[in-house]
């Protein structure tokens, strides 16, 4: 069995116009066909492709390792076509089927040229359905890794969107934080609040922690380091709304707040800026003609 | 050589650093300040680094060590016009600069050091209890 040499090459050769035939019809049936995502033209175009580099790649008559230089332009088409699928919003099934359908029109052609010969044809059939189920998984891999990187764009944009600096007073920044404040959002609160006090030349800023359901101690170094980074700048920083829970896990995590100026609420540190700024806010004066 | 100007204004001294620091640089302002202070009596320095876009641990502790010099000098210093990414860089290393005035720009740094002579006097002129 071992001295056999495969056919696979020399079907792909000699009947490429009709696998390609064949294995339209296959994908026209199979889930792979999304009409409403793309059009046909396009599909037997990628198709036509696929058997050209497939068949070449086969060429090299290693049908095992895919890693191989000589599957480097079959893989890096893979890539790109599952790339753009994952984009036009095709489902991972449906494009792992555009490689894996191809199956059926090769197993026709491979029953034809081994007619009567049942091992040979079982031995290249076997072949065919590990390479295809490769290239099957590694356009799934690449589908995943597209979607992954859509989802990290995503969550970048979030970040962005999570962490509002707004201006309280001319004068002072105010910046609310709603929800888990890990290191890495941490480091976007600094910058942000950063770049606006330089931006407004805002004198206090209050950072508003009422909405931070915990805290560990990298994310209480990151607020200390925002506020020596506050401090640096010329400005003073409030840090207003500490919940009962995280006053706790300072304490016992045993992070000095010396020197930060904390406050119960925002409304505290409000009081505190002003001061800070020598303003005051007392009840309007009545004007003498008005009525009580 | 290369050197950084230092200008007088009343009682003040006022550095404005516009080139990138460099170690020598950062020496010779510091042994250049040290002078002036003695010979113009200032009560006061401010340094604008707004210009600077780093700032390195080595310039960092000069600053300090400016300040402290001028300290015992009895000059107050403010260090004005930080910018974000130098003080986040600066926090990042756990360098906080305590016991250097800071101010997010010039008109403030001076306002800074104007209240802290205003305090000074007024103490002075209190009467002793």
């Amino acid at each position: 069995m071992a001295t056999m040499k495969t056919r696979i090459p020399e079907v792909l050769e000699r009947h490429e116009a009709e696998i390609l035939s064949d294995w339209m019809k296959e994908q026209a049936t199979a889930l792979t066909q999304r009409p409403d995502l793309m059009k046909e033209s396009e599909l037997r175009k990628e198709s036509t492709k696929f058997l050209k580099l497939f068949r070449e790649a086969l060429a090299s008559n290693n049908l095992i390792d895919i890693q191989q230089s000589f599957w480097e332009p079959v893989r890096e088409f893979i890539g790109e076509v599952s790339r753009s699928r994952a984009i036009q919003g095709f489902s991972p099934s449906e494009t792992a089927t555009f490689v894996l359908s191809l199956k059926q029109p090769l197993f026709t052609r491979l029953r034809k040229i081994h007619e009567g010969q049942p091992d040979y044809l079982f031995e290249d059939l076997w072949n065919v359905t590990v390479l295809l189920d490769k290239l099957g998984l590694y356009s799934v891999e690449n589908f995943q890794k597209t979607r992954e990187d859509v989802i990290g764009r995503q969550q970048k944009e979030m970040f962005e969107l999570s962490t509002p600096v707004v201006e309280l007073w001319q004068g002072i920044l105010g910046l609310p934080i709603i929800g888990t404040l890990d290191s890495k959002r941490s480091q976007q609160v600094m910058e942000t609040l950063l770049n606006r006090l330089a931006e407004t030349q805002s004198e206090v800023a209050v950072i508003d922690i009422t909405g931070v359901p915990v805290m560990d101690t990298s994310t209480a170094q990151h607020l200390l380091k925002t506020v020596t980074a506050t401090r640096l700048m010329g400005a003073d920083c409030i840090i207003s709304g500490i919940r009962p829970q995280i006053a706790q896990t300072i304490v016992h995590l045993g992070v000095n707040l010396g020197d930060v100026t904390t406050k119960a609420s925002m409304a505290g540190a409000l009081a505190a800026a002003f001061k800070r700024m020598g303003l005051a806010v007392g009840p309007a004066r009545r004007q003498s003609g008005e009525t009580a | 050589m290369e050197r950084i100007p230092i200008l007088r204004m009343g009682e003040f001294l006022l550095v404005t650093i516009q080139v990138d620091m460099h170690d020598r640089l950062a020496t010779v302002l510091q042994d250049d300040l040290a002078n002036r202070i003695s010979a113009t009596r200032a009560r006061g320095v401010l340094i604008d680094i707004s210009a600077l876009d780093m700032v390195d641990s080595f310039i960092a502790r000069m600053f300090g060590d400016i300040a402290q010099m001028a300290r015992v000098m009895d000059a107050e210093t403010a260090l004005v016009g930080m910018q974000p990414s130098v003080a986040i860089t600066l926090a990042e290393m756990g360098v906080s600069l305590t016991g250097v005035r800071t101010a997010l720009n010039v008109e403030k740094g001076m306002a800074l050091l104007r209240a802290k002579m205003e305090e000074e006097r007024a103490d002075d002129h209190a009467p002793a209890e």
